[in-house]
């Protein structure tokens, strides 16, 4: 059955584009700036088993915040940063994943993408994590798909909030670790 | 912008490419042979190639997602070994029509299917210019900026709508300059 979507459904949706273009206006100047210390946090990556940012200090972490797991596409931004393991690599860099999604979610989705960086659950309390970067879309209850490159020192060098439903991809990530190396 | 969605590398003689050099309209697909997307997106494309005709080149790279597909990169070598005997686009073409039934296995026999000299293509197949063609690939699509698989790149900018038909046909067709008399 179909019928013509009317006015009020209409205004409705034109009116919640305009809302999500200024939510994405909002987070990308929202999201922690390079030259800021990038918050510390403790979050599940496995039942029983947390993982602190700082557990990496000394090595450059590339933070991967993204909506959800299961993405119905398989070559999605998570798959594609596995599959460049090599490439990061190079740079001694950590991928770190972070979505709100519980562990065993986690569980589940990285080993049918056969990933081998951790995925961390930003559950609870809900989207915590994500609110400290400031990339946490309140209207969605799911992180925006944001990058950030942080040095081996703890200092965020780089960040990047994607538009909604838009993958961006790893070569501004790659950018940023080829410049920090320059910079020793 | 902060990133690039740009083709890093132009489309030159090295590239497989299906359709007029001088074509107003070029289409560049970064694929895997045993991703499912790009599976469907192989249908979208000839259709594209009926539609436009003279007015689109195709080109094909390789982007295979090892990690996930166990039999792509296999998949990339059999198709670019095939090339070294001139037959590109029937392995490429062949690939897709049977991707439900793609393993190494089989390889032998498309081999067998498509004409090649059986002897060669296996040689061919362990070689550096083989192997090279796919990395060279993979460096370009990271460097453009590749976001999954397939995809595609229309006049050198990458394109981020859906990968059904009547999208990317409007989203080619508006590449067109009108044409003058």
């Amino acid at each position: 059955m179909t019928t013509k979507p009317n006015k009020a459904v209409i205004t409705e949706r034109s009116r919640e584009m305009r809302s999500n273009t200024r939510n994405d206006e909002e987070h990308t100047m929202t999201a922690l700036k390079p030259g800021i210390r990038a918050p510390d946090f403790a979050l599940p990556a496995a039942p029983g088993q947390k993982i602190s940012l700082s557990d990496f200090r000394g090595v450059p972490v590339v933070l991967v915040f993204y909506p959800a797991d299961w993405s119905p596409v398989c070559s999605d931004q998570l798959t594609l940063y596995n599959e460049l393991k090599p490439e990061f690599s190079e740079f001694k860099a950590q991928v770190i994943g972070v979505s709100v999604d519980g562990v065993w979610c986690h569980l589940a989705f990285s080993k049918n993408r056969n990933l081998q960086m951790p995925l961390l659950a930003d559950f609870e309390p809900k989207g915590a994590v994500a609110r400290k970067y400031g990339v946490y879309r309140e209207k969605d209850g799911q992180s925006e798909r944001a990058l950030f490159v942080i040095d081996a020192q703890g200092i965020i060098r780089w960040s990047y909030v994607s538009p909604v439903g838009t993958n961006p991809g790893a070569d501004g990530i790659l950018k940023a670790l080829e410049s920090m190396a320059g910079t020793g | 912008m902060d990133e690039s969605n740009t083709l890093i590398q132009p489309v030159s003689e090295r590239d497989h490419a299906a359709g007029p050099a001088d074509a107003p309209l070029t289409l560049v697909e970064y694929g895997d042979y045993q991703c499912p997307y790009c599976g469907a997106a192989y249908p979208v494309v000839k259709r594209l190639q009926n539609k436009l005709g003279r007015k689109l080149r195709f080109v094909f790279r390789n982007f295979p997602v090892t990690q996930a597909h166990p039999y792509a990169l296999i998949a990339a070598e059999t198709a670019e070994a095939a090339a070294l005997q001139g037959k590109f686009w029937e392995m490429h073409d062949l690939l897709y029509e049977e991707q439900t039934h793609l393993k190494p296995d089989i390889i032998p026999l498309w081999a067998k299917r498509i004409g090649l000299d059986l002897a060669k293509f296996a040689n061919d197949i362990k070689q550096d210019v083989v192997t090279n063609r796919i990395r060279e690939d993979r460096q370009s699509g990271i460097r453009s900026g590749i976001n999954g698989t397939p995809t595609f790149y229309i006049n050198g900018m990458r394109y981020d709508g859906p990968p059904d038909y009547n999208a990317l046909l409007e989203a080619l067709e508006s590449e067109l300059v009108p044409q003058r008399r």
